[in-house]
């Protein structure tokens, strides 16, 4: 028993929820009055698009890539929430649509011409951000009302981003972790050359990840504007590392096909009271950024070790 | 045996060409129901391309494929193989690490599906590994990344025994053998020949021939790109066997190597080593001014062994003794040689930088000097030296990194197969490069997996599953002993 709590493998499984819990602790520690339902729907408020842009980061470091666009495509879909799709809804939706697919073909693209991700979303990160600040060049918009209604669902007992955070996680957990494609799909990210002589196409995984993260970027975009009730070109730059630090928080690895669904939105929830635990401890704004970046390399830090560990083994 | 007439694949003059490397020449196979064929030959004889093909991954240049019956040749890929009852186990594993084992058994059938797939999928795998390897220890929930080599390569064949929807006619079975023991390996054949009476036919190649003369009803002897023999197994004893793999070559030079030969005991020791000290019986041993062979089927211990003495080297510790400075020449150019944004001048000068360092920064007249230098020593064919090494040609790439190595204050020279994919005329020029060498007082350590090259070595130790299992002076050597070492005595 004692074996198997300290094994490597439990270790690195609980150090999402054992970060995050940590972190919850020492906020209740340091403010008591947060350990209230109107205290923890503030502080998690924006954990909700955090979390689903992180899980966008996921379906892509699925199958070995890396997004370094999903902060600028949230902030294009924001824009595109608060102007057309609340103006004319039918545009709205096709242009959302349009994103999804230009994220699925950006995929065939990497996979067909063997391009590295990394130089091809950063390129297009700057595609998304001249977009959306052609469609809405000054901050501004208003969100759909039933985006608004929606962010602001009032949930008996447990506060609305929690609830919503955990059932993000546990669909997509059941989606990627549970269903058969998604075994392949996790598959082609452990050894693509496996998966390619069992018969399935490589292009398609490729599009399906892709065009999966386009899809939660749109939603991410969305539930920002429900929350903030208008958009910004840049309203969501620095989504792209959160998203990367979330899912490594979460367990996720960069290479290999080993992801966590569930890790990845404790992930975004841990980056999310990060802030709320800095601004308590009084730490000036200027230094919070900086201070977040010392949190993340300890948990990793952390990770590190116990991976060395179950090296020796 | 109940090995009917029924053919179930048949090649017809297949050819598959990479580049000026013949890998298969024209080769022409049929293999019935119920039957076990055995495919041997010597490495680059062109087994693996063979079964690459047969299995979809690798679309031949010309030639026909018939399965069942039917005509697949301008349509057949791993899809269409699978269709039609062609599973092939690879020889580098096909599975993926971070999947389940049942993960991994729907991975391989497209059928399996929709609610209670993991339950499904896990009975699949784990009812034929029972029916393979009685008493495996593996669950279907286990991760394979974290299961031993061994315990995968028993997943991979279990997995392509197992079926669903789709017929199973033909099992590849590329070297199965290779991480199992004894044991499961025994499971494995006694299953083979269970498989066969239920009229499911399997190709075979193993470096145990052994297994392949139990096993097989009949054998397949390929050599360069070509079948050179068919016979019934039972035709073959393992003598035939090691004969029919490779003709007998007497060469003239023996004599000059064996006053060479006698060099040894009298120049000093600069080289001692053991592959693996745990089961070795023969160490390698290398003197001043010797070329000795590192020989033996790819992948047996020789590159493990070749890095053990670099590291040893460099950090002057561990079980190798190495008493002189060393360069290695890489085998792989593109991903261990060169450095592909650099001239071929700053490729050359990198291993010698304590000559050409100038109050701590690189005197580009210096690094210059030495690539002129060796531009005209050993001929490299380019109009400039500042040219980016990617615009020589692979053969006068390889002939830079040789450069890097002799330019440099390295007495010891290994090699990692350095002359892998580079053309005759090249190598001979390379050989005479490195006899005279030789001459000067270097010693080279020279893994090669082709046979010709051997002769140009002084001294030549065989390797087998990591260890050395013989030693021959360069009168001994012969291609049959070197066969005949690489392969193992028994099943």
């Amino acid at each position: 028993m004692v074996d198997r709590l300290t094994s490597p493998r439990f270790l690195r499984a609980v150090l999402p929820a054992a970060s995050f819990a940590i972190l919850l602790i020492a906020i209740f520690y340091l403010k008591p009055r947060t350990m209230s339902y109107f205290g923890l729907n503030l502080m998690l408020q924006y954990t909700v698009p955090i979390a689903l842009a992180t899980i966008a980061q996921m379906f892509i470091i699925t199958v070995n890539d890396l997004d370094l666009s999903i902060g600028p495509f949230v902030g294009l879909t924001a824009c595109i929430g608060a102007t057309w799709l609340a103006d004319t809804p039918l545009l709205g939706i096709l242009a959302l649509a349009g994103c999804v697919a230009a994220y699925a073909a950006l995929g065939a693209l990497i996979h067909w011409r063997n391009l590295p991700s990394i130089v091809v979303t950063l390129g297009m990160s700057f595609v998304w951000l001249g977009i959306a600040v052609l469609i809405l060049p000054t901050p501004g918009g208003t969100a759909p009302g039933w985006v608004k209604w929606l962010m602001g669902v009032k949930t008996p007992v447990v506060p609305f981003p929690i609830v919503a955070t955990v059932v993000i996680g546990l669909v997509v957990h059941l989606l990627l972790m549970r269903s058969s494609y998604g075994a392949v799909l996790r598959g082609a990210g452990g050894n693509p050359r496996a998966i390619g002589r069992a018969g399935w196409s490589l292009l398609k995984t490729k599009m399906v990840m892709f065009g999966a993260a386009g899809f939660f970027g749109v939603l991410s975009g969305l539930s920002l504007i429900g929350l903030t009730s208008a958009a910004d070109a840049h309203i969501a730059d620095r989504y792209t590392l959160y998203a990367i630090a979330g899912v490594i928080l979460g367990g996720g690895e960069f290479v290999g096909g080993r992801v966590s669904p569930i890790g990845a939105v404790i992930g975004a929830m841990t980056l999310t009271l990060t802030g709320s635990f800095l601004t308590f401890l009084k730490i000036s704004p200027d230094w919070q950024i900086g201070a977040q970046g010392g949190i993340l390399i300890i948990v990793l830090a952390l990770r590190a070790l116990i991976n060395r560990r179950e090296g020796l083994v | 045996m109940n090995a009917s007439d029924e053919t179930i694949v048949a090649l017809e003059d297949v050819a598959k060409h990479f580049g000026a490397v013949k890998a298969l020449d024209g080769v022409s196979l049929t293999v019935t129901s119920g039957e076990c064929l055995g495919l041997v030959g010597h490495n680059g004889a062109g087994k693996s391309t063979l079964m690459h093909i047969l299995a979809g991954t690798l679309d031949p240049d010309r030639g026909t494929i018939r399965v069942g019956g039917s005509d697949l040749s301008n349509r057949y890929n791993v899809g269409v193989a699978g269709e039609n009852g062609v599973r092939c186990v690879f020889q580098e594993l096909s599975l993926c690490p971070n999947l389940t084992v049942a993960e991994n058994a729907r991975v391989f059938h497209p059928s399996v599906t929709g609610f209670g797939w993991k339950r499904r999928a896990g009975t699949l795998i784990r009812e034929m590994l029972d029916e393979i390897f009685p008493g495996h220890g593996i669950e279907a929930e286990d991760v394979v990344g974290d299961l031993s080599i061994g315990k995968r390569q028993m997943v991979e064949i279990a997995r392509a025994f197992t079926t669903t929807d789709l017929p199973l006619r033909t099992v590849i079975l590329d070297e199965p053998t290779s991480s199992l023991d004894a044991v499961t390996s025994g499971q494995l054949l006694r299953f083979i020949r269970r498989v066969l009476e239920q009229g499911v036919s399997c190709i075979l190649t193993s470096h145990v021939l052994g297994e392949v003369l139990d096993v097989s009803d009949r054998i397949v002897v390929m050599k360069d790109g070509l079948v050179i023999a068919t016979r019934k197994g039972s035709d073959f004893d393992r003598n035939s066997l090691v004969a029919a793999m490779g003709n007998v070559v007497e060469i003239d030079e023996i004599e000059q190597h064996e006053a060479r030969e006698k060099l040894r005991g009298v120049a000093p020791v600069v080289v001692e080593a053991a592959a693996d000290r745990a089961r070795d019986t023969v160490s390698l041993t290398a003197h001043q001014g010797e070329i000795v062979g590192l020989a033996g089927l790819a992948g047996h211990g020789q590159t493990d062994l070749i890095l053990k003495i670099y590291g040893a080297a460099m950090r002057g510790k561990g079980p190798v003794n190495v008493t002189r400075p060393v360069a290695l020449v890489a085998g792989d150019r593109q991903t261990d040689g060169i450095f592909h944004l650099w001239s071929i001048s700053a490729n050359i000068g990198i291993r010698s930088l304590a000559k050409t360092v100038r109050r701590g920064l690189i005197d580009p007249l210096a690094e210059a000097a030495i690539g002129a230098e060796w531009r005209d020593r050993i001929s490299i064919r380019t109009p400039d030296m500042q040219n980016n090494i990617l615009s020589l040609s692979g053969g006068n790439q390889q002939k830079a990194l040789f450069a890097r190595a002799l330019a440099s204050d390295a007495e010891i020279i290994l090699m990692d197969d350095p002359m892998r994919g580079v053309d005759v005329g090249t190598k001979l020029e390379v050989y005479d490069l490195i006899r005279a060498e030789a001459e000067k007082g270097r010693t080279f350590l020279w893994y090669t997996t082709e046979m010709d090259e051997l002769y140009n070595c002084d001294h030549t130790f065989v390797f087998r599953d990591g260890a050395i299992v013989a030693d021959l002076a360069r009168g001994d050597l012969t291609e049959e002993r070197v066969l005949h070492s690489s392969f193992q005595e028994s099943a």
